[in-house]
């Protein structure tokens, strides 16, 4: 089941810098929720703290009305960089959630073999992360967020080292897999673009110490096509968001 | 036509210089691997010819064939046996200890700033010190048997093993450990499926580094006292003014130190692949 997200007036400092908030929102279950605003707003901070990786200062973040304080099974990161493990292959990789929860090795196997096709990966599941182009290595850590069938994602620029063909490739991949598995998601992105393009809402964060500033809801219909970019609606809510970023 | 037959004839030239210019490649190929085998016949060359007109007395340049006959005479009545299992066991023995130490030090080292403020200014004082120094304090505590030795190579060795741990287990990613604790990684799995695969490659490159050391650091204890080993030959053998004994024992000792050295070099091969590095 997909849980609601909320942050109470959340504020952290690293030492005497203030870098975020205080910060606010809710996310309803099964919502995707696209955040962006100017670099060092404390986008990632604010999702390292859904993800039970970021100590506060002040507030709090709870998972369906639970007060984050550690890292929850329910939820599961991606990263910036496919941040990959690179001594192991792609189904180790992928299969490294499960492993870590003490999922025996057959039904492991099983899980990340129902997980290839709709990567793309089949018949690489034994290749190694240094012989995999950008946009695999980063489906790689896709397959491994799902394997593990969380309710809660966390993407921080998951796609930001990808070129702009790629980018949209995975993204879309994605959106296919939330059809089928819906899940809350919150996802940083410098991209508007990719922003409108996923997601239900769109949080705008102001510059150092970040707040949210904006809420964009994007009114877009699913499934999501390629060629929505060409329409005027589009344009109207990015627009909307560009105007609301402040650098 | 005679265009076609001039170009004909020219495939036919490039031709036979393709063929002639793999057979160079594999002949070059061959010879690079021979390479390293050059310097050596130099100086053995130079060697035989030095002694071989005695432009240098013998009893400080013997001949190779003296020295070969030598190292034959002391291999076959197993008085270089003897010594040589002496120091490779204080080697071996050595080296265990030295980089169970210098692992397990490194590695708390790395992960509480605390123990490092604590324990490096001990380590630093006591590596910038030459080894020599303590060896005679050694030799006094744990007398001229092989502890005093094994004891030298184990402060000899723990070192740039201690060191290249702390580097290899700083050096682990931030985002993967992030992505352990995002997926409620106990502790123990941490460090057996993240510290320990991603820093052995540094640590590996310091167990090379001290493999040979280890073998510095017994010739050091055998040197300030001892009754067996082949650095006690060698002094014994200097003593006598037994020069091309001096020679047989110094030779044992670089073949000694060149296996280890292969032997980790090998280790290190077969580890790194089979955690596909």
């Amino acid at each position: 089941m997909p849980a609601g997200l909320t942050a109470r007036d959340v504020v952290v400092r690293f030492g005497g810098l203030h870098a975020l908030g205080p910060a606010s929102l809710a996310v309803a279950a099964g919502q995707f929720v696209a955040l962006v605003g100017p670099s060092g707003c404390g986008k990632s901070t604010l999702i390292r703290a859904f993800a039970g990786l970021q100590s506060l200062n002040q507030g709090a973040v709870y998972i369906d009305d639970q007060p984050v304080r550690q890292p929850s099974p329910r939820v599961q990161m991606m990263f910036q960089s496919a941040n990959l493990m690179p001594w192991r292959t792609v189904r180790d990789n992928i299969a490294l959630p499960l492993e870590l929860a003490g999922v025996p090795r057959h039904e492991r196997e099983a899980r990340v073999a129902a997980l290839l096709p709709m990567l793309g990966l089949e018949g690489f599941e034994e290749a190694l992360p240094s012989e995999l182009s950008g946009g695999m290595a980063q489906r790689t850590a896709l397959g491994r967020v799902l394997v593990a069938r969380p309710d809660v994602l966390l993407l921080d620029e998951p796609f930001g080292a990808l070129d702009a063909m790629t980018r949209e490739r995975v993204g879309f991949d994605l959106l296919d897999t939330l059809r089928d598995a819906p899940k809350t998601v919150i996802m940083v992105t410098h991209d508007i673009h990719e922003a409108v393009l996923l997601s239900d809402r769109v949080l705008v964060m102001s510059g150092r110490p970040g707040r949210i500033i904006e809420d964009v809801a994007v009114t877009l219909p699913r499934p999501r096509r390629l060629d929505m970019v060409y329409e005027p609606q589009f344009a109207e809510i990015a627009r909307a968001i560009r105007a609301a970023i402040r650098f | 036509m005679q265009e076609v037959i001039g170009r004909d004839r020219q495939l036919t030239a490039e031709d036979g210089a393709g063929v002639a210019s793999a057979l160079r490649g594999v002949a070059l190929s061959v010879a690079r691997r021979l390479l390293f085998l050059v310097t050596p016949a130099l100086i053995l060359g130079a060697w035989y010819i030095v002694a071989e007109n005695q432009w240098v007395q013998p009893f400080l340049l013997p001949h190779p064939f003296v020295v070969a006959e030598r190292f034959q005479a002391v291999a076959a009545d197993g008085t270089l046996w003897r010594h040589t299992r002496v120091t490779l066991q204080e080697v071996l023995i050595g080296l265990s200890i030295g980089a169970a130490v210098g692992v397990f030090l490194g590695y708390w080292i790395a992960k509480i700033s605390l123990l490092e403020t604590l324990i490096s200014p001990i380590v630093v004082v006591f590596q910038a010190t030459p080894i020599v120094a303590y060896a005679p304090l050694l030799v006094i505590w744990f007398g001229s048997g092989i502890e005093s030795k094994i004891i030298t190579c184990v402060l000899i060795v723990f070192f740039p093993i201690l060191l290249n741990t702390v580097t290899g287990v700083r050096g682990v990613p931030r985002d993967l450990r992030d992505l352990m604790r995002v997926s409620n990684a106990t502790r123990w799995q941490t460090f057996r499926k993240l510290e320990v695969p991603a820093a052995l490659p540094v640590l590996l490159t310091g167990l090379k580094t001290g493999a040979t050391l280890a073998v510095i650091g017994a010739v050091v204890g055998e040197f300030i006292a001892a009754n067996a080993g082949l650095g006690f030959l060698l002094n014994t053998a200097r003593q006598r003014y037994d020069t091309p004994l001096v020679f047989v024992a110094a030779i044992a000792l670089a073949l000694m130190a060149g296996l280890l050295y292969i032997a980790v070099t090998l280790l290190e091969r077969r580890v790194l692949a089979r955690i596909g590095r």
